[in-house]
Formats: structure tokens, sequence, C-alpha cells
């Protein structure tokens, strides 16, 4: 946008030249100042705010972020995402490598494999959500089932059992993902050179051991795209658990998105919502930032 | 600059990922029952029936009357196939006031969808095409936070949203969700266009100069026919993603023009008068019908717009 060059002189004006492009790329330059950094920077400053109903400018310092701190509520939360996250991410990693290992092995129908791993991921969130809430379902699902066949004391009931309600959650959202790391590890696999293989057949490696130290190892880059992905859903996750559970029993599968939106948009308590928002924003942060330093940062090689 | 490169480098990791999944290469292997095929095949088919059951599941229960369901168990097929439960999630189920059935959230969803589509790709098309072929200075900084911006959580940015919606007047109308569609579809839209453009020749876009062609005429009439299967990933990617949207739908539209998933969940997860699972499947069914359309007529184009889109959010 700017003019400053010393060109300016000899043509009409800097502001014009490429005026298309500018034209064009208006929305661009809206969204990314006015939504992403702009909306980012005041939901930053009002989350020092004590706005209630309405966004206000009546500064308190650290208050919302000392009551989100202590509300048991947010610590609930806080602690379901770091249950989830960490299972989900070592689940989803284990699971996707080992199906795209299976079908990496020169198979038959592997279209047809891939085809059924991956079609849940086409389904939103609400839907698995839906599905699972009555597979689940004590009186007529899985437990139902066990139970009618003989097992009489057979107890699977996770979504009304608060200690293991997560993991109800978190079976869902495997069924849901596991298909698209799936596909990212097979791509990955079928990146890596035959003559590796060739070799190590050649000098008698065993399998798990050339696909442990060699074809791992090769496939750095493929893991660390699959866990951004990973991570960035994992912060993500609110419809699953809304249409899962409510975020129930008893407030038991709360997580900070859910938090976000009840405090915003039920509770009318816009300042912790912002608090919150910032948290989640700051957990992201945690993750991206080292993760582009590492990958971009001090690296000069091509 | 780096943030920029992060991004692309992730997507052109991603780009292959199409062309490596059209098979196995090498000879077939010749069909022996020997241990090792048991055992994967063994594996590869029980997990296949894991991942198929929900569905099964589904379908079977919604195709029950609910005498049926109370009795039997969910798994066992249909003794009585009935097709009420569809009739009656599509047309009479109710969600608060309105007992009009799912049939008012899908075409909410489609009014929402198609221009949301239809807006965010004409945008974001000519921006990627912009910033490949007529950069101007400052381009690289606004699309490095369009790119970044692509990270942060939604939930730091609905409420100015919210707030900026409201001084336009489009506030909880379909045209409010669709500017914020097509917002938050603008990072990895653009991304896609972008890269793809900058793989176009540069000498075409030369000689169309020389020719006199400007910025819209080069648009028209080369790049955006040579960039027909971009657009086609792009439009799957963002038919899925905003059929599928559940958070934008409920803070951004009113109950009358709730979208399909929101519309839903509304049904499923009312607390009054009696559960019918039927029902509830049924309408679970044909909230994913879309999207699962869309996924077995693509294909191949599916999987290269999901790995492009999963960067975003």
């Amino acid at each position: 946008m700017s003019s400053s060059s010393g060109t300016a002189t000899r043509r009409p004006s800097q502001m014009f030249r490429n005026l298309n492009a500018k034209i064009a790329s208006i929305p661009m330059i809206l969204t990314a100042l006015c939504v992403f950094l702009g909306g980012t920077v005041w939901t930053i400053v009002y989350s020092f705010t004590n706005s209630k109903l309405l966004p206000r400018l009546k500064f308190v310092g650290l208050d919302q972020y000392e009551r989100l701190w202590s509300a048991p509520r947010w610590l609930t939360s806080i602690e379901n995402l770091f249950v989830y996250g960490i299972l989900s991410l070592i689940f989803s990693l284990v699971i996707g490598f080992l199906l795209a290992a299976m079908l990496d092995q020169k198979i038959r129908f592997e279209g047809v494999f891939r085809t059924i791993f991956l079609y849940p991921f086409a389904l939103s969130f609400v839907v698995t959500g839906l599905t699972w809430q009555w597979i689940l379902n004590p009186d007529f699902g899985v437990q139902h089932l066990v139970r009618s066949a003989g097992w009489e004391s057979f107890t699977f009931n996770p979504l009304y059992d608060q200690q293991i309600v997560i993991y109800g959650i978190l079976i869902a959202a495997l069924w849901q993902g596991t298909g698209l790391i799936m596909c990212l590890m097979l791509a990955g696999l079928r990146g890596i050179d035959e003559d590796i293989w060739k070799a190590a057949r050649v000098d008698g490696i065993p399998m798990w051991k050339t696909y442990l130290f060699i074809v791992i190892p090769m496939m750095r880059p493929v893991f660390i795209t699959t866990l951004v992905i990973i991570a960035s859903g994992i912060v993500r996750l609110y419809d699953l658990v809304v249409a899962q559970t409510s975020g129930g029993p008893g407030g038991a599968s709360e997580v900070p998105a859910k938090y976000v939106y009840d405090y915003m948009f039920l509770a009318q308590n816009l300042g912790q919502g912002f608090a919150a928002s910032t948290m989640m924003l700051l957990s992201v942060a945690i993750i991206v930032v080292p993760w582009a330093y590492l990958e971009f940062g001090g690296r000069k090689r091509g | 600059m780096a943030d920029v490169q992060t991004l692309n480098t992730v997507a052109v990791g991603i780009d292959p990922v199409a062309d490596r999944l059209s098979g196995p290469q090498g000879a077939r292997p010749k069909r022996v029952l020997s241990r090792r095929n048991i055992f994967l095949y063994g594996t590869l088919i029980f997990v296949a029936a894991y991942y198929l059951v929900p569905l099964y599941v589904m379908i079977v229960t919604s195709l029950k009357g609910m005498p049926e369901i109370r009795l039997g168990n969910i798994f066992s097929p249909p003794v009585e196939i009935t097709f009420e439960p569809w009739v009656k999630a599509w047309a009479t189920a109710c969600t608060g006031l309105n007992c009009d059935g799912l049939s008012r959230g899908f075409w909410n969803s489609v009014r929402i969808t198609v221009p949301s589509v239809i807006f965010s790709i004409a945008v974001a098309s000519v921006n990627g095409y912009a910033l490949a072929n007529w950069r101007f200075k400052g381009a690289n900084t606004f699309f490095t936070i369009l790119i970044v911006g692509a990270f942060i959580p939604y939930q730091v940015m609905i409420y100015p949203i919210v707030i900026l919606l409201r001084e336009i007047g489009l506030y909880g109308t379909l045209w409010g969700l669709v500017i914020v569609h097509s917002i938050f579809g603008m990072p990895i839209l653009t991304l896609l266009f972008r890269n793809y453009f900058t793989s176009v020749p540069e000498e075409l876009f030369k000689a169309a100069r020389v020719d006199g062609a400007g910025f819209w005429a080069i648009y028209f009439k080369i790049m955006l026919p040579m960039a027909l299967p971009i657009f086609v990933v792009a439009i799957i990617l963002q038919i899925t993603g905003i059929w599928n949207d559940f958070l934008f739908g409920v803070i951004y539209t009113k109950p009358d023009t709730y979208p399909m998933t929101v519309q839903l969940n509304n049904i499923v997860n009312s607390v009054q008068g009696v559960k019918e699972y039927n029902v509830n499947m049924a309408a679970t069914i044909l909230t994913g019908l879309v999207p699962l359309l869309v996924y077995f007529v693509s294909g191949k184009l599916f999987v290269r717009g999901i790995a492009a889109g999963a960067v975003k959010g």
C-alpha cells in the first residue's frame, strides 16, 4: 500500500500500479487485518476487562485469568483436553501408521479398504457424536448386547460414567479421524524409495526393524505434518462433545472450546470467554511456534 | 516470510498424497494362503468391519419400529422394515416450536453452502492469482498474516466477528454466515490457488501480456480454464467443510435459519418427549448423506481436498 520507493516520481502513482491485483486482494487484506489480526488483538485486550453482557473497556488486570484458573469447570476442561490430546495423538499415529503399513504390503482390494477406513472422515462431528452416543447407549448398545449374551455383570458405560466419559469421546474421535492419518502415512510410505527395502532385505534386516529404524526416521516430515494436523484438531474439539454428551455427565466431559462458547453466548460473561479463548490461543502458540522455529527458523539448507 | 514457506511446505508435502495413493507399484504378489496373508487380511477385514459397524447400526436402527428397538439389540437386522422414521425425520420431527422436520435444516444448509462455496472460491481464486502473477508491494505481508491466522483457534475471533456483522447489519442472517465461511476458508483456498497458479509456466502469462491481455482477461481466458482440477478440489473441500460445520452455524444464525447439523443436534439431544431412536438415526444419516455422496463420487480428489483442508483451523 505504501508508495515510498524512489520510482514514484517517474510513474503517475505507485498507488495505481497493479490496481486490479490490489482490488482483487481487498478481501484478503480486510480479512488479514480486520479479522485475524484485529480480532485477535481485540479479544486479548478485552480479556483484561470485566465485560459481562456487552464488551466494555474497564480494565481489571488479570482478574479474569485468576477466576478462570480457579474455576473447577475450566480445570476439568483442561484436564480433559490433556488426557484426550495425549491419547488421541498416540492412538492416531499408531493406528494410522499400522493401517498404512498393512495397506502398503501390495495387497489386493487396497482401494476398497482405504475407502472404508476414510469414509468416517467425510461425516461431521455431530453425526459422529450422535452415532456413537447410540452405540454406547447402556440400555441398547454394546453393554446391553454383551449382557444379553450371558455376561450379566459386564459394564461398559462410558457416556454415563464421569471417570471414563472422555474415553467414550476418544473412541468416536478415533473412528472419525484415523482414516485421514492413515492416508497421510500411506502417502509417506509410498514416498520411500523401493531400493531402501531391497537393501534392507539383502542385509537380512527384519521387517519391523526396517520400519522402526530406517523408514520411520525417513518419514520425519510426514510425521511432523501429521502431528500439527492432529494437534490443531485437538484444541478445536467442540462439536463432538456437544453432540455426544453435551458436556455431561455432570460436566465431566467439558472442553475449553465449549467453555468459551458457553461463557460468551449463554452465561453472558464475555470477559471469562475472552480470557479462556486467549488461553486457547496461547496453547496453540506453544505447539505451533516451536514447530515453525525448528522446521524453518534455524535452517538454511535446501 | 518463514511462515508462508512453512505452509507451502506443508501443502507441497500433502499435494502428492493423491498421486501416490494411485496404487501399489510393482508386480502383484501370487495368491498364497500363507500365514502372513491370513494375518494381514484377517486384521484388515476385522478393522474394516469395525469402521463399518456404526454405519450399519445407523441404517438398521432407522429401519426398525420403536417396539422392536426396545426388545432387540442394535446390531440385529430389522424384522419388519419400516420407512416411517425416515419420513418423520424429514418432515415432522420437532425442534422447539417448529415441527417441519429436518427438511428445514436441509434447505437452510443448501442456502448456506451454495453461495458460500461460490463466493469463497471466487474470492480466493482471484486472490491466489493476484498473489502468484501480479505481486504488489506488501502482498506477502498480508498473505503471511492470513496463513498464520489459519492456526488461530476460531474461538479467539468469533466475538469480534459478531460485532463486525452486527455493524453491517448481517448478524443472524444467512449472508452473514456466508461471509464467515468465506473468511475462514480463505487461508487454505488462497494457498491452494496461489500454489497452483505459481506452477503455471510464466511464458504463458508473458505471452498473454504481450498480446495486450489485462488482469481479468488473463484470469478468465487462460488461468480459469487451466485450473479446473484445482477448482474441483476446492469445491469438494468447501462443500464438505461447510455442510459439516456446527460452530459457526450455531453462533451466526437464528433458530429459523439453523443449518442441518445444528438442527439435527437439537432434534436428537432435546430433553423433552420420548426418545425415538429410529427417527434420530434416520435424521443422522440424512445429515451425513451429502458429504458421503461427495466422498464416494469424488474418490481420489476428496483425499487431496481433505489433506489440504486438514491444515486449516
